[in-house]
């Protein structure tokens, strides 16, 4: 096992433990929830970190996932596996639409369409009551599975999510590495150079925006399975402003960074709000910290601290070799 | 007479009511070794930028060995054999000189679409970027990352860049701007160098390089072409005279 796949493999590995350590199915669901947390902030990162397009409507990618299998699996009556494979491609379909329209442009025009096309959405859910259920959203969606995979139970489940977050951590990490994956970082850039050099700007984003929405898809497919239970607010702008800000904390660009920044949102947002009432100015008090001290996030932030750490040690003075031997 | 290699007819670009180049006819033969020349704003660039697609012309003509260039994208041009290099360096700060050069021979490959396999092990693909980084004797820098090399290395990556593509046209946007004199007599010798086939057309400003390497120059101003000749045709013309000294 190489060095750089060895920590996420700690990692991944201390997560699924949990559950032999705590007694409480608390923490196994909350762990379950950064690692759902985790896979939608890597598919965000895919835009932000590596395309350099930075979304404010990332949510609308889980929300449509979420909303398809809930209203499938529950009102249309299907077996929830199958409801899922609908509610994932239905997902990439509408994704693709929406690509023809927010890869239009790049920069704040970005920020403001894909915000404005995960608002419609919102606005489907949240108006359409007769189908969405409106505000009260649709509750009892069920998890597959059965007595050969009891995935009602928070263990079962988590190991789920780690699966798909596993999977996601490899797919993303070979294609960074990839051709396409330099490319990618070309057209962020120097769009203008990749398009004289025979690139294909736009495919390469439509790839990209793709890649985002099936990560993005996964986690909203997790996330009605966890809950079962939707509602708007998952598509609110918050919703994808937290996404952002798992990115951007983490570390944008980087592989370890959207889910170090999904671990901390989440955590944060359910530990300290057990201590404290306002925690969402914790919340807020903790990104100013890291704005401040780290402005490309925790990731690079730690590499470039220990990179100091070891220029700030001493280097050993050379030795003093007496003059004839060093002649011998 | 043989077909141009690039057959420039009444292209015209306006910005807004001002005109950067109007009514541009201009036929470069293959193998020519062709100066542009003029004061700046005469739309030199501008035409550079109409040739690879940048810009989009208001009217006229852009013929490459007979097919029309005028409606394709850039990637589209490229792949007829048109390669470019930037006044302004346009290159990838985060990627080290033989990856730069590794993006570049892929454009116009399909491998470039691999998503799976890293894109650094490719040895093939390596072998090719270190010959080409040879040409501009920037080999021994092959792993450092742009970010951390010299103006004068950039200068000549820009170079670089654009004999990746390996083109039948070479547009060479003032590839000697602010380098040193070893530099300059360095990228010189690169321009000598060239394959006698390929058609290099020139914006530069150190006329000593300039007039030593183009048999023919185009002389603009205010977007037209004020004469087209030989070196001699034009330093015996008295308008080129007019044109730089206003006199």
């Amino acid at each position: 096992m190489s060095a750089r796949v060895l920590p996420f493999a700690v990692a991944l590995a201390a997560m699924a433990m949990v559950p032999l350590f705590s007694t409480s199915p608390f923490y196994v669901n909350l762990t379950s929830q950064v690692a759902i947390a985790a896979i939608g902030a890597l598919g965000l990162n895919v835009l932000v970190g590596h395309a350099g397009l930075n979304s404010l409507g990332f949510a609308v990618f889980p929300g449509l996932t979420a909303y398809l299998v809930a209203w499938l699996s529950t009102v249309g009556g299907i077996d929830p596996v199958a409801a899922a494979l609908f509610a994932l491609g239905g997902t990439m379909m509408v994704s693709a639409l929406f690509a023809l329209v927010a890869l239009r442009t790049t920069g704040l025009g970005f920020v403001m369409i894909t915000m404005a096309l995960c608002q419609i959405v919102w606005g489907a859910a949240y108006r359409w009551t007769s189908v969405t259920g409106g505000d009260n959203g649709l509750s009892g969606v069920p998890r597959p599975g059965g007595a050969w995979l009891p995935l009602e139970k928070p263990e079962y489940f988590l190991w789920l999510c780690l699966i798909v977050l596993a999977l996601a951590l490899i797919q993303l990490g070979r294609f960074f590495d990839s051709p396409l994956g330099v490319a990618l970082r070309g057209t962020r850039d120097q769009p203008r150079r990749m398009g004289a050099v025979g690139y294909d700007v736009w495919r390469i984003r439509f790839v990209a925006w793709m890649l985002a929405a099936a990560w993005g898809a996964a986690a909203g497919l997790l996330y009605a399975w966890y809950h079962q239970f939707v509602s708007p607010h998952m598509m609110a702008v918050t919703a994808s402003a937290e996404v952002l800000l798992m990115v951007v904390a983490g570390g944008a660009g980087t592989l370890a960074g959207p889910l170090i920044g999904a671990a901390l949102v989440v955590l944060l947002k359910n530990l300290a709000s057990i201590w404290i009432d306002r925690w969402v100015m914790l919340l807020g008090f903790t990104f100013v910290v890291i704005v401040l001290l780290m402005p490309d996030g925790i990731v690079p932030g730690f590499s470039r601290l220990t990179a100091w750490l070891k220029r700030l040690r001493p280097t050993p003075a050379p030795k003093l070799v007496p003059r004839e031997r060093a002649d011998g | 007479m043989a077909e141009p290699a690039l057959r420039i007819d009444g292209l015209t670009k306006q910005f807004g009511g001002l005109p950067a180049v109007a009514d541009v006819s201009l036929d470069i033969m293959p193998g020519e070794r062709h100066l542009l020349l003029g004061p700046n704003g005469a739309g030199k660039t501008t035409l550079f930028n109409l040739i690879c697609g940048d810009l989009t012309p208001t009217g006229g003509s852009i013929r490459l060995f007979g097919s029309e260039l005028v409606g394709l994208p850039p990637r589209k041009r490229t792949g007829h054999g048109l390669a470019r290099t930037y006044q302004i360096l346009t290159l990838f700060p985060h990627e080290t000189l033989c990856r730069n050069v590794m993006l570049a021979l892929n454009g116009l490959r399909r491998d470039k679409w691999r998503a799976w396999a890293p894109f650094g092990a490719d040895a093939a693909l390596r072998s090719e970027a270190l010959a080409i980084l040879d040409r501009v004797k920037l080999a021994d820098l092959a792993d450092r990352p742009v970010s951390q090399t010299a103006y004068g290395d950039r200068r000549r990556l820009e170079i670089a860049m654009a004999l990746a593509l390996d083109p039948r046209v070479l547009l060479l946007d003032e590839p000697l701007a602010g380098l040193s004199r070893d530099e300059r007599v360095m990228v010189q010798e690169l321009l000598a160098n060239l394959p006698e086939e390929m058609t290099v057309v020139l914006i530069e400003h150190d006329m000593d390089v300039a007039l030593a390497f183009a048999e023919r120059i185009t002389l603009l101003h205010h977007g037209r072409v004020v004469t087209t000749g030989s070196r001699a045709d034009i330093a015996a013309d008295p308008r080129t005279r007019e044109v730089y000294l206003g006199a």
